[in-house]
């Protein structure tokens, strides 16, 4: 059915709750609070003192150093979510367009994986990409092989796209939902090919369903640690193992560790705002 | 008007989950003629419409437009542009946008985009609205939107699938007129697809009447009305009182207990047949003058008349009549010999027995 798009009503109607009952907010107020606003106000005071508590900015200097680990980061992380949107962006679209009794089993099977240990997935992916794994002995039957695929920057990326590829389709799918088949059909009445239907109408239709995918898949990407030490063999040292270390590894530092969390978190505000992702009103929920 | 044929259908059949919707049909279509698919929910008019406009591609048959078959092409290689049952406008783009669409798509000059577009909304009466959102109009102007973005395009034929369903009874009204006059003054054809058969009746140039995946009939308005050619056509254009009667010879036949004098002919001696009486033309009278005497059951006012229901002899009549008569009074009634439509009862049994 179509369904009339209303931002303004429900923000309306909750800020009409607001003013009759302040005190039905309290709960979320202290909730931000003591969860929100004060770690990251911990995190920032970590960041710009040393260990005695004195005020120091060596920390945020001493990143520059792992300028190359923040690039390597960031280069695997958009590979990762460019890869999950082109092949998130067909699935998605059939799924939309399925008989709807058949659309709820397909998004279960999307979700299949979800629904096991993270762990357990990676340690799958593990085993069937070592030297001796699955994969090259099923290749070595034909006399091809063996061939180095885990600890290359390639499996890391494999492991991103398919631990984070749901998280770009739930969304896509919620937004192509919307678009009634009437409207694809029009455009093809009016002139409009393969091509130009997905140009003029699916993605400027679907955009609110891009930006939440790209931003739910690219965060968790840009900082992941497990990923990156279980499929990388260590040789790819990403933000999130450095920021680790710092924590729970050898080289325990953790006003370094908050240092370096401070500037992934604005560095990934800056690209998601440069991209459009928390354009409140375009966001897309996923369910 | 010219009669060159410009869409051809022949024996197209189309199936959903093995249920025959179209049925073998053939129609052919003339230039610049108003053509109606007039049909209850299911009739597969809406399917015909889908088949001509591309969206479907259809079991076995084919369709021609101008003498080519184009079976095979995909809507956009069509000389038609459809109006969508629900206008399904574009919701990111303005009312100029969405008009300017398949022009864009075609690559023109801009300037000539420009031209063509504001043409188009002065004709559906929306110059001022080009930078409107599609969201903010009201049906009916979303309605001429979705006409002017089909239009503009110079289509040889415009499909239309029950474009004004969505709107309340007074602007249907306005936007019937609207659609005849912008028909004839651009002189191309549309094919309408309605469930309405007074929409169709006062549009069209030719009614086709679908039931089954079978065209029942087609003709003119007045035709369709009159000379309804089977039961269903009778009650599905209009009210009617449809009996089962006899035709002792030419321009005499019995029904209701007696004997009226008709104008039809050709029917073999006593064949059985069915007749059609309109409600409008049963004429009341005092109970003594009339060749049928009944009993009023039900009066009702309707505005412009009341509607009677009269029994008599075990039938049960539809009178329309601008005098009343209280319930439980005897009346009158008479029928001219113009206003007895004889069936034959053979193709009557032929449109049902589709429906068993």
């Amino acid at each position: 059915m179509p369904r009339k798009r209303n931002p303004g009503n429900g923000g309306q109607q909750a800020a009409t709750l607001l003013k009759k009952n302040k005190g039905v907010a309290t709960p979320y107020i202290a909730w931000v609070v003591v969860f929100t606003a004060l770690p990251l106000l911990l995190v920032i005071y970590f960041a710009f003192t040393d260990r005695d508590g004195a005020f120091t900015l060596s920390n945020l200097t001493g990143l520059a150093g792992y300028a190359s680990v923040f690039f390597l980061s960031l280069l695997l992380a958009v590979i990762a979510t460019a890869l999950c949107l082109v092949i998130a962006y067909p699935i998605s679209f059939m799924l939309s367009r399925l008989r709807s009794g058949r659309q709820g089993i397909m998004l279960m099977l999307v979700m299949l994986p979800m629904w096991m240990n993270f762990l357990l997935r990676t340690y799958a992916w593990m085993s069937l990409l070592e030297r001796n794994g699955l994969i090259n002995k099923f290749l070595g039957l034909f006399g091809i092989g063996p061939f180095e695929m885990i600890n290359t920057a390639g499996a890391v990326v494999l492991g991103m796209v398919y631990n984070y590829l749901p998280y770009m389709i739930l969304p896509l799918y919620t937004a192509m939902l919307k678009i009634q088949p009437s409207i694809i059909e029009a455009a093809e009445d009016l002139g409009a090919g393969t091509w130009h239907k997905l140009t003029r109408v699916l993605i400027p239709l679907s955009k609110p369903g891009i930006k939440t995918g790209i931003t739910m898949v690219f965060v968790p990407s840009i900082s992941t640690f497990i990923i990156s030490k279980m499929l990388g063999g260590g040789n790819f040292w990403l933000i999130g193992d450095l920021i680790e270390s710092q924590f729970l590894g050898n080289s325990y530092n953790y006003n370094l560790g908050s240092a370096m969390s401070l500037v992934l978190m604005v560095v990934v505000l800056l690209i998601m705002s440069v991209t459009g992702g928390f354009d409140s009103e375009d966001i897309e929920g996923v369910i | 008007m010219d009669q060159s044929v410009v869409v051809k259908l022949q024996d197209i059949v189309v199936d959903f989950d093995e249920e025959a919707v179209l049925n073998g049909l053939s129609l052919d279509i003339h230039d610049e003629e108003f053509v109606t698919l007039l049909g209850p929910s299911g009739c597969g008019k809406t399917t015909t419409l889908r088949v001509i406009g591309g969206f479907l591609m259809p079991k076995s048959g084919s369709v021609f437009f101008d003498g080519a078959n184009v079976t095979r092409l995909p809507p956009y290689k069509r000389p038609v542009n459809t109006v969508f049952q629900r206008y399904a406008l574009f919701p990111h783009l303005n009312v100029y946008e969405n008009v300017a669409f398949g022009l864009r798509l075609k690559k023109l000059p801009e300037k000539e985009i420009r031209e063509r577009v504001l043409e188009m909304l002065e004709l559906v009466g929306l110059r001022g609205f080009e930078r409107r959102g599609t969201e903010n109009l009201s049906g009916g102007q979303q309605q001429r939107v979705a006409i002017a973005r089909a239009l503009v395009n110079r289509p040889k034929v415009l499909l239309l699938d029950e474009p004004l369903g969505a709107l309340d009874l007074k602007l249907r009204k306005e936007m019937q007129i609207e659609l005849k006059r912008i028909q004839q003054s651009l002189d191309i054809t549309f094919i309408y697809v309605t469930h309405d058969q007074e929409e169709a009746l006062t549009m069209s140039d030719t009614v086709v009447v679908m039931n089954k995946g079978i065209i029942q009939q087609i003709g003119a308005p007045e035709d369709i009305y009159n000379e309804p050619i089977n039961a269903f056509v009778a009650d599905f254009i209009g009210e009617s009182n449809i009996l089962d009667g006899t035709m002792p010879k030419d321009y005499e036949v019995e029904f209701a207990g007696r004997s009226f004098p008709c104008v039809d002919g050709g029917f073999s001696p006593n064949e059985l047949v069915q007749v059609v009486v309109r409600p409008e033309d049963i004429i009341v009278v005092p109970p003594d003058g009339g060749q049928l005497v009944g009993v009023v059951k039900a009066l009702v006012f309707k505005g412009v008349h009341y509607e009677m229901l009269v029994e008599q002899a075990g039938i049960e009549w539809m009178i329309h009549s601008t005098v009343a008569s209280q319930p439980g009074e005897l009346i009158g009634m008479n029928i001219g010999p113009d206003e007895i439509h004889i069936m034959h009862r053979t193709v009557e049994e032929y449109a049902y027995a589709e429906e068993a």
